[in-house]
C-alpha cells in the first residue's frame, strides 16, 4: 500500500533540491560521467524513491549529496541545495557538522556500518555527544528511547551488546535509530533492506513507513526493487544509465507508466498475483550501455521498442507531461503500454501443462545433514565434551518426477543450500537415503562414479565468481565435454558454439574472457557449462538473485526453454516466492532445515497454507499498489540451528499457534505430521485441515474471490 | 536473438602484451626501476661479447684510481675493475655453470628424474587399478616387463601416453649407458653453462617449490596445512645465512648449490603467500564448479587456482630476485659464494675490503652495483604492484 503525500507538502520549500546534477569520476585515461542531468526535489515529510538497476548511478547521487565521492569523483555541473543552502563545494568542518546533524545516511549492509569493536550503546551515544555536546547520561536515555521507538525488544540490554551479538534485522534497526537520533531533516537510505531476509525486510519497511509519519523527515529511498518502492514511497524517480528518465507519484508510475523503460521494468518483475498467466515475464532486450560509450541521442534508444530517428539524434529533456509527472521521452504521449505486444525474440516459451505422469528421477527419504560444531573448551579439544551439531537439514522427504522443476524457497539459514550441496556431492549426508536414477547418492563426490557425476550438474549464484577469470568462455564450456569424454576432441568447438547459440550468445563469445562479459552473460555461460555434459538433473542455486531485474527475466525464460528442449529436470532455489512462481511445477518451502510445505505450484500460492508460507507470502513486497496484501509479521528472529526448537521448529514464531484446539502446546512437544491435501500437496503442521482451509488468500486484487486449492 | 553489443575483434597478442606492459609506464617508480634493471641486463649481454679488457688478467698497475685507460680503476691484482664488474653480472643474471660431468653422468641426470617421476605416476595408476598388491607385483621381478608392455597397450585408454614415452626414453638412455663403450661414458664434457643466472634459477626454484607447498596447504587444509606450514615455519626460524652455510658446507661450493640454498630459504615465504591466495580463491564458485565435475585435486590446484594467483606471486618473485642477488653478494663477501674464476661482486667487495685505505673506490664500485640492481628490482616490483591495485576496490 503506497504512502500518501502529506497535505502541507506542496507549500513548504523542498528540503533537498537537485538541479541538473552531473557527477564524473576520473579514471585511467580520462574521466567518465556517471550521472548526468539529474533533477528532483524532496519535500518535508515525503519519501522519494529512486529506482534503477545496477550501474544507473543512484548511489552516486546519494554520495554526491553528502560529498562522499572518493578521491576520483567530483560534481561536474549542477547544484544541490539542502534547505536552501548550496552543498556543492562544501568541505571540512562545515561538512562534518552538516553530515551528522542534518543529513543522515543508512547503508545496505548494517554489519559494515557498525563498528564491530564498540558496544552499540557507545556508538549510539557518540552521535549525540559529538554533535550536540550533551552529557553521557542524557545521551543514554535518548538512545534507549530511540531504540524503543524502532521497536527493538529489550532496548536497555541491547545497548550493552556488540553488533555481532544481534541479528541482521536488529542491526539495521540500530543503524536507523542512530540515523534518527539527531532528528535529521534528510534521511538517505541506500538499499537498506537488500541484505535482509524477506520477513525481516517486511518488518523494517513497516518501521520506515511508521517513522516517516512520526518524524516528519524527508527520506530519499534508493533501491532496485520495484515492490519495496511501492510500499514505502510517495514519489518515485526512475534512473537509467545515469539519467533520470521518469518521475511521478507511485500510483502514476505503476498504473500509467510513461517511459518505455519503466514500462519494460514493470513487465519483467515477477508479480505475486493469484493467476499464473499474469506472471509471465518479458525481459528488456539488449544491455545497459557502459558509461564511456553511451549513445548520442536518447540513452535508452537502442533497447526501446518505439525507437525512431528523432531519438537517435536528439537527447530528450525531462519534461512535464501531466501535473506531478515528468518523462524523458520525445513520444511519451503517444505510447500506450496497453497496446504493447512482445517482439519475437522475447516471447517466453509456452508453459505446457504437465500431461504425462513421469517417473521420479530423484527420491530423497529422511535425509539429514548435520555439521559438527568444534567446541572451544578444553574438554572439547580432548574429545570428552558433548558433541554439538548444526542441524542444517532435518528429514528431507521428496520426489522429483523426470522433466519437472522443483522450486525450493526459504530464507537464509533454512538449509536449502545445504540440501542442494548434499545432493550434488559437495557434502556427504549424515543419514537418510537419496537415490538418483536408481543409484545411491548419500556419499559425496569421491564415492560417485563418473557417469553419475556427469548427470548431476549445478548453476551457481554469483555470476562474478562462477567463471574462472583466466580462461576464455569457450575453454570453460568445453572443459566438461573434455573431462567426461562426451564429445570427440575435434568436435568440441562446434558443440560449444551450438550451446552458446542456445543461450542466445553469438559465436564471437567463444574467445572472450569473463571480465569482458556482463553479469547476465556470465550467468548464461554458467548455465551453458552446466548443460555441456547433458546432465539429467540441474541444480540452480539462486541463479538470478545477483542479477538486475531486466536480466533476471531473460535468464528465467532461458531456463524454461532449456527445460522444454532438453527435458532436463531442475531444482531451483530462491529466497523469494514470486521468482519461482511462474516456472516451477512443484514448490517446497523450507524453514530451519525442515520442509514445511511442498506441492504443485498452484497449490502453494492459494490456501490452505502452512502458517510460514502465509507469512512469507504476506512479506514479499509487491510492485502493484492496487493489490491487497495481508499483513502478517513474524515475531522474534530465526532460532539457532544448533539448538532448534523442539517439536515443530516453527512453533516459537508461528502466528497461527493460538488457533490450535489446545492452545498450541502440542506444537512444542510433538513433531507435526504430514497432512496430505489433494495430489502431491503436503503440509507439515498440527493444525487440522478445516482450520487451514479457512484462511483467506494472502494476496488479492480488489474484487477477487479467494480460490481454495484442495 | 543474439544479445546486442557489437563484438569487438579480440586485440592481437602484441597489442595485449603492449597494453599489459604499458601499465608500467604509468608509474614513475616502476619506470625508473625498470630502467635500472634493463641497464644491467644490457651490460650483461654486452659483456658476453666484449669487455674493455680481459677480466682475469693482471695487465695493469695495482690499485690505480679511475683514469683514462681504466675507467673505474684497477684492483689489488692489477685487473681492470670495469671489465670485472661487467662480467660479474653474467653469473647472477645470465648463466649458471654446471659442475664438470662425464657423458654418463649427463645421461644419468637427464634420464634419472623424469624416469623416476614417470615411474611413480605409473605406479599410482597401477595402484588405482589393482590395489596395493598389484603395485607390488609391478615393482618386483619379471612383471616390470609385462607392465611395460601393458602400459603401452593401454596408454591411450588410461591416459598414460606421456608417462610411457618418458619411461621409454629413460630406458633407452639407460641402455645406451650400459651397453655403450666405457670410453664413451667417461668422456668429459667441457664446461657447460645453463642459460639464466643463479639468482634467476634460485628464485624460479623457490617459486616452484613454494607454490607447490602453498597450494597444497591452502587447498587441502586440515592436517596437510598444519604439517606443511609448521615445517616451513621451522625453516624460517633459522637465520638465512646459517641455512646457506649449512647447505654449502654439506654440498660444497658451486652454482647449483647456491641455487639450492636460495630455493630452500625462499620457499617458505612463497608458500605462505601462495597459501593465503589459495585460501581466498578456494571460496569462489568456479572452484565449486570444478569440484562438482569431480576434477582431481591437482587439476584444481594447478589449472584452476594457480593462474589466478600468479599476479601477486610474480610480483613477489621479482622482489626475491633482488634478495637473491643480495644473498649472493653476501656469500661472496664471506668467501663461500660462487667459485672462481668468474668475478663475483660480493667477492670483489671482500677482496677490496683488505685494501680499503689504499683503494677505497674498489669497494664502492661493486657495492654500488649490487645496490642499484637490487633497488631497481624493488622499485619495479613496487611500482607494478601499486599500479595493478590502484583501481581495484
Amino acid at each position: 500500500m503506497a504512502e500518501t503525500i502529506p497535505p502541507w507538502a506542496d507549500e513548504a520549500a523542498p528540503v533537498l533540491k537537485l538541479e541538473d546534477l552531473a557527477v564524473a569520476y576520473k579514471v585511467r585515461g580520462g574521466e567518465i560521467e556517471a550521472v548526468q542531468n539529474v533533477s528532483f526535489e524532496i519535500k518535508r515529510g515525503e519519501t522519494h524513491g529512486i529506482v534503477g538497476e545496477s550501474g544507473c548511478g543512484k548511489s552516486t547521487v546519494a554520495w554526491a549529496v553528502v560529498n562522499f565521492l572518493g578521491n576520483n569523483g567530483y560534481v561536474k555541473r549542477g547544484s544541490i541545495k539542502f534547505q536552501g543552502r548550496e552543498l556543492v563545494g562544501v568541505v571540512g568542518e562545515e561538512l562534518r557538522q552538516l553530515r551528522g546533524d542534518q543529513i543522515a545516511m543508512v547503508y545496505q549492509d548494517p554489519m559494515q556500518a557498525l563498528n564491530p569493536s564498540m558496544r552499540l550503546g557507545d556508538q549510539m551515544k557518540e552521535v549525540l555527544t559529538v554533535h550536540r555536546g550533551i552529557s553521557q547520561r542524557e545521551a543514554e536515555t535518548h538512545c534507549i528511547e530511540m531504540l524503543e521507538r524502532v521497536y527493538m525488544p529489550d532496548a536497555a540490554n541491547v545497548m550493552k551488546r556488540f553488533p555481532h551479538q544481534i541479528s541482521g534485522g536488529q542491526q539495521q534497526r540500530v543503524v536507523i535509530a542512530m540515523a534518527l537520533l539527531n532528528n535529521p531533516a534528510l534521511l538517505i537510505m541506500d538499499e537498506p533492506t537488500t541484505a535482509l531476509d524477506v520477513t525481516v525486510e517486511a518488518a523494517v519497511l513497516d518501521l520506515i513507513a511508521k517513522l516517516r509519519r512520526e518524524f516528519d523527515t524527508a527520506i530519499m529511498y534508493i533501491t532496485h526493487n520495484l515492490g519495496v518502492v511501492a510500499r514505502v514511497s510517495s514519489r518515485v524517480g526512475v534512473m537509467y544509465a545515469g539519467e533520470m528518465v521518469e518521475r511521478a507519484t507511485v500510483e502514476a508510475i505503476y498504473k500509467n507508466p510513461r517511459h518505455p523503460y519503466t514500462q519494460g521494468l514493470i513487465r519483467c518483475v515477477p508479480k505475486l498475483g493469484a493467476d499464473k498467466a499474469g506472471s509471465v515475464l518479458y525481459p528488456i532486450r539488449g544491455r545497459v550501455p557502459p558509461p564511456d560509450s553511451r549513445p548520442v541521442g536518447c540513452v535508452f534508444g537502442p533497447r526501446c521498442d518505439y525507437f525512431r530517428d528523432r531519438c537517435r539524434e536528439e537527447r530528450p529533456d525531462l519534461r512535464q507531461v501531466s501535473p506531478g509527472s515528468w518523462v524523458r521521452c520525445h513520444f511519451a504521449e503517444e505510447i500506450d503500454p496497453a497496446q504493447w505486444t512482445p517482439s519475437e525474440d522475447i516471447i517466453p516459451p509456452r508453459i505446457s501443462a504437465a500431461e504425462v505422469p513421469a517417473e521420479p528421477i530423484l527420491q530423497v527419504r529422511d535425509l539429514k545433514k548435520y555439521y559438527e560444531v568444534q567446541g572451544g573448551s578444553l574438554k572439547d579439544m580432548v574429545g570428552l565434551g558433548e558433541k554439538r551439531y548444526v542441524k542444517a537439514v532435518e528429514n528431507a522427504n521428496f520426489d522429483i518426477p523426470k522433466g519437472r522443476t522443483l522450486g525450493i524457497v526459504g530464507e537464509s539459514g533454512c538449509g536449502k543450500s545445504t540440501l542442494v550441496k548434499t545432493i550434488i556431492g559437495l557434502e556427504s549426508s549424515t543419514s537418510g537415503e537419496a537415490e538418483f536414477l536408481g543409484l545411491d547418492i548419500t556419499g559425496d563426490i569421491s564415492s560417485r562414479s563418473e557417469q553419475l557425476i556427469q548427470e548431476l550438474q549445478m548453476v551457481f549464484q554469483n555470476p562474478d565468481s562462477t567463471m574462472n577469470p583466466s580462461y576464455t568462455v569457450g575453454q570453460q564450456i568445453g572443459r566438461p565435454m573434455q573431462r567426461f569424454g562426451t564429445v570427440p576432441k575435434g568436435q568440441i568447438r562446434d558443440e560449444v558454439i551450438k550451446l552458446l547459440q542456445a543461450m542466445r550468445l553469438g559465436e564471437n563469445y567463444y574467445d572472450r574472457l569473463p571480465r569482458q562479459l556482463s553479469g547476465g552473460e556470465k550467468q548464461r555461460v554458467g548455465i551453458a557449462r552446466a548443460l555441456a555434459s547433458h546432465p539429467d538433473l540441474v541444480l540452480c542455486d539462486e541463479p538470478v538473485s545477483a542479477l538486475d531485474v531486466s536480466v533476471q527475466a531473460a535468464i528465467l525464460n532461458l531456463l524454461l526453454e532449456i527445460q522444454q528442449e532438453y527435458g532436463t529436470t531442475m531444482i531451483f532455489i530462491a529466497h523469494d516466492l514470486s521468482v519461482v512462481r511462474f516456472f516451477s511445477d512443484y514448490v517446497g518451502v523450507m524453514y530451519l532445515g525442515q520442509m514445511m510445505e511442498i506441492g504443485p505450484a498452484e497449490a502453494i500460492y492459494s490456501p490452505p497454507y502452512h502458517p510460514y508460507t502465509e507469512a512469507l507470502l504476506s512479506a514479499v513486497p509487491i510492485p502493484d499498489p492496487s493489490v491487497e496484501q495481508k499483513h502478517i509479521r513474524l515475531a522474534g528472529a530465526v532460532p539457532s540451528a544448533i539448538a532448534p526448537p523442539s517439536g515443530c521448529r516453527f512453533h516459537t514464531r508461528c502466528p497461527r499457534r493460538e488457533l490450535m484446539p489446545d492452545g498450541g502446546k502440542l506444537c512444542e512437544t510433538d513433531v507435526p505430521p504430514w497432512l496430505e491435501i489433494g495430489e502431491e500437496h503436503r503440509i507439515f503442521c498440527h493444525l487440522p485441515l478445516e482450520t487451514l482451509n479457512s484462511f483467506e488468500a494472502v494476496v488479492t486484487k480488489p474484487g477477487e474471490v479467494t480460490q481454495h486449492a484442495s | 536473438m543474439t544479445v546486442a553489443a557489437a563484438a569487438q575483434p579480440r586485440p592481437s597478442l602484441f597489442q595485449r602484451m603492449w597494453r599489459g606492459i604499458s601499465i608500467v609506464f604509468e608509474s614513475r617508480v616502476a619506470t625508473i626501476g625498470l630502467a635500472m634493471v634493463l641497464f644491467w641486463i644490457i651490460v650483461a649481454i654486452i659483456s658476453l661479447f666484449w669487455t674493455p679488457y680481459p677480466e682475469n688478467s693482471s695487465l695493469f698497475v695495482q690499485n690505480l684510481p679511475p683514469n683514462a685507460t681504466n675507467l673505474l680503476g684497477t684492483d689489488h691484482l692489477g685487473r681492470d675493475i670495469l671489465s670485472r664488474l661487467m662480467v660479474g653480472t653474467q653469473v647472477i643474471l645470465l648463466k649458471t655453470r654446471l659442475p664438470e660431468m662425464t657423458v654418463g653422468g649427463l645421461f644419468l641426470v637427464l634420464a634419472a628424474i623424469p624416469a623416476l617421476v614417470s615411474f611413480i605416476a605409473y605406479l599410482l595408476v597401477l595402484a588405482k587399478m589393482f590395489g596395493a598388491s598389484g603395485t607390488l607385483w609391478g615393482i618386483l621381478g619379471i612383471i616390470p616387463v609385462v607392465s611395460f608392455i601393458w602400459g603401452w597397450i593401454n596408454a591411450r585408454r588410461h591416459k598414460l601416453t606421456g608417462t610411457m614415452i618418458v619411461w621409454t626414453l629413460a630406458m633407452v638412455a639407460a641402455a645406451l649407458l650400459i651397453l655403450g663403450s666405457p670410453s664413451f661414458r667417461e668422456t668429459t664434457l667441457g664446461r657447460i653453462s645453463l642459460p639464466g643466472g643463479v639468482a634467476i634459477w634460485g628464485v624460479f626454484g623457490s617459486l616452484t617449490l613454494g607454490a607447490l607447498l602453498g597450494l597444497n596447504a591452502g587447498y587441502r587444509g586440515g592436517w596437510w596445512d598444519q604439517s606443511i606450514m609448521q615445517v616451513l615455519d621451522a625453516l624460517i626460524a633459522f637465520p638465512r645465512i646459517v641455512l646457506y652455510l649449512v647447505v654449502i658446507a654439506a654440498l660444497g661450493q658451486g652454482d647449483l648449490v647456491v641455487i639450492l640454498a636460495i630455493t630452500v630459504t625462499g620457499a617458505p615465504g612463497v608458500a605462505r603467500l601462495a597459501r593465503g591466495l589459495t585460501l581466498d580463491i578456494k571460496t569462489r564458485d568456479y572452484i565449486r564448479a570444478a569440484e562438482t565435475r569431480g576434477e582431481n585435486k591437482w587439476f584444481i590446484m594447478f589449472r584452476e587456482i594457480l593462474p589466478n594467483a600468479s599476479g601477486p606471486l610474480l610480483v613477489d618473485a621479482m622482489l626475491r630476485v633482488g634478495y637473491a642477488i643480495f644473498a649472493i653478494g653476501t656469500l661472496g663477501f664471506l668467501g663461500i659464494g660462487l667459485p672462481p674464476p668468474d668475478p663475483d661482486w660480493g667477492n670483489m667487495v671482500n677482496e677490496a675490503r683488505r685494501n680499503i685505505f689504499a683503494n677505497p673506490l674498489a669497494v664502492i664500485w661493486p657495492a654500488l652495483s649490487i645496490a642499484t640492481l637490487v633497488i631497481g628490482l624493488n622499485l619495479f616490483a613496487d611500482g607494478l604492484n601499486e599500479e595493478m591495485t590502484r583501481y581495484q576496490k
